[in-house]
């Protein structure tokens, strides 16, 4: 990498200096302790969802016989049942699925570019983060279909007693969601829905716009003139993190 | 640095089979378990003991996640254990907090 060797005395102690003692470049060692600190803020998030969850009452009952009410948290395969294209079929969990599906396909053209950069392969790198990016607008476009559905919500409804903006109490049909009232459950729900995949799809917008930079830097030569592609595996790190969060998310949100 | 500055080309090297092979297996493994969490979502009753196998399989497909693409399990000692040491602590912050969410479900119902 550096075109000046330091000599490195095998008797020099610890304190002189010159030493690696994690072995990894300055950027990638903070590209993981900023990972570190975003995985705090996401553990953060989903604790708290974890938290608001049980102190509300689940739905006694049977699955099939699940009718919306803001008197107990709503059964996420219920809630999250429709399919784009396809008005008013019951579609448990299908579409998340898919969604998961692309993100990791997603991560795995990822360590593919990072291993061609670790050989020098411009064409192979540039190939798989344009796999990588296309599996990364896919997936925000799914977001975005998916939060349009949950803001508009079903044909249906459902009827609910809430305290309103004015502070009045009221009774009427509630359709879709908004950060004060939803059709699904009890107000926590929708705003947690909001807040987390909102800001993992956050995540995932910025980890595109790096992924773009990338592959622009890649398809160019400029990481071939650097003569590393190390930049690859800092974004890498940021992406796999981004798939990481959503494995979590996908599981406390979807399927608990 | 300026008397380098060529277009000289890096030796691309050939692909490592047994490399690319192992990626796929990881995502296989990753797929394969997301089915299994589809399959248990759809025929266990639901309830603790089906939450615990969801929160199981997570941390597996996490770990897998972290250590084959991530390449931390290839990092040295000194930086594994300061990423690995304040994940673990998070454990703590999970069951406070569940306790804490609890505690309320019993003062308002």
């Amino acid at each position: 990498m550096s075109s000046t060797a330091i000599e490195i005395n095998s008797k020099r102690g610890i304190w002189d200096g010159g030493n690696e003692p994690l072995k990894a470049s300055y950027g990638k060692l903070m590209m993981w302790f900023f990972l570190l600190s975003d995985i705090f803020t996401f553990a953060a998030f989903l604790i708290t969802y974890g938290a608001i969850r049980v102190s509300y009452p689940g739905f006694e009952g049977h699955v099939a016989d699940f009718a919306s009410s803001n008197e107990y948290w709503p059964i996420p395969e219920m809630i999250f049942n429709a399919i784009p294209f396809v008005h008013g079929v019951h579609a448990p969990l299908v579409f998340v699925g898919l969604m998961t599906f692309i993100l990791i396909m997603s991560s795995v053209f990822m360590v593919l570019a990072v291993e061609a950069g670790h050989r020098n392969d411009r064409a192979d790198v540039t190939k798989w983060l344009l796999w990588t990016i296309l599996g990364g607008v896919t997936f925000l476009g799914c977001q975005a279909w998916e939060w349009s559905h949950f803001i508009h919500g079903t044909d249906g409804g459902t009827l609910m007693t809430y305290v309103n903006t004015f502070g009045k109490t009221v009774s009427e049909m509630v359709y879709g969601a908004n950060l004060h009232v939803n059709e699904y459950g009890p107000a926590p729900f929708a705003q947690l829905f909001f807040f987390i995949t909102g800001f993992h799809g956050f995540h995932v917008t910025i980890g595109v716009v790096l992924l773009f930079l990338a592959f622009y830097q890649a398809a160019v030569g400029i990481y071939e003139r650097r003569g590393h592609y190390e930049m690859v595996e800092k974004i890498g790190l940021y992406w796999h993190f981004v798939d990481l969060v959503w494995v979590f998310v996908f599981t406390f949100f979807y399927l608990v | 640095m300026s008397a380098h500055q060529n277009h000289s080309t890096l030796e691309v090297l050939p692909r490592n089979k047994a490399k690319i092979k192992k990626i796929w297996k990881t995502a296989l493994i990753l797929l394969v378990i997301t089915a299994i969490e589809f399959l248990l979502a759809f025929t266990m009753e639901r309830g603790m003991l089906l939450f615990a196998i969801f929160i199981g399989l997570t941390i597996v497909k996490a770990g897998y996640i972290m250590m084959e693409f991530m390449h931390l399990k290839e990092e040295s000692k000194v930086l594994f254990w300061s990423i690995m040491l304040p994940l673990i602590t998070l454990m703590w912050l999970l069951i406070a907090l569940f306790k804490e969410g609890a505690d309320i479900f019993m003062y308002r119902w």
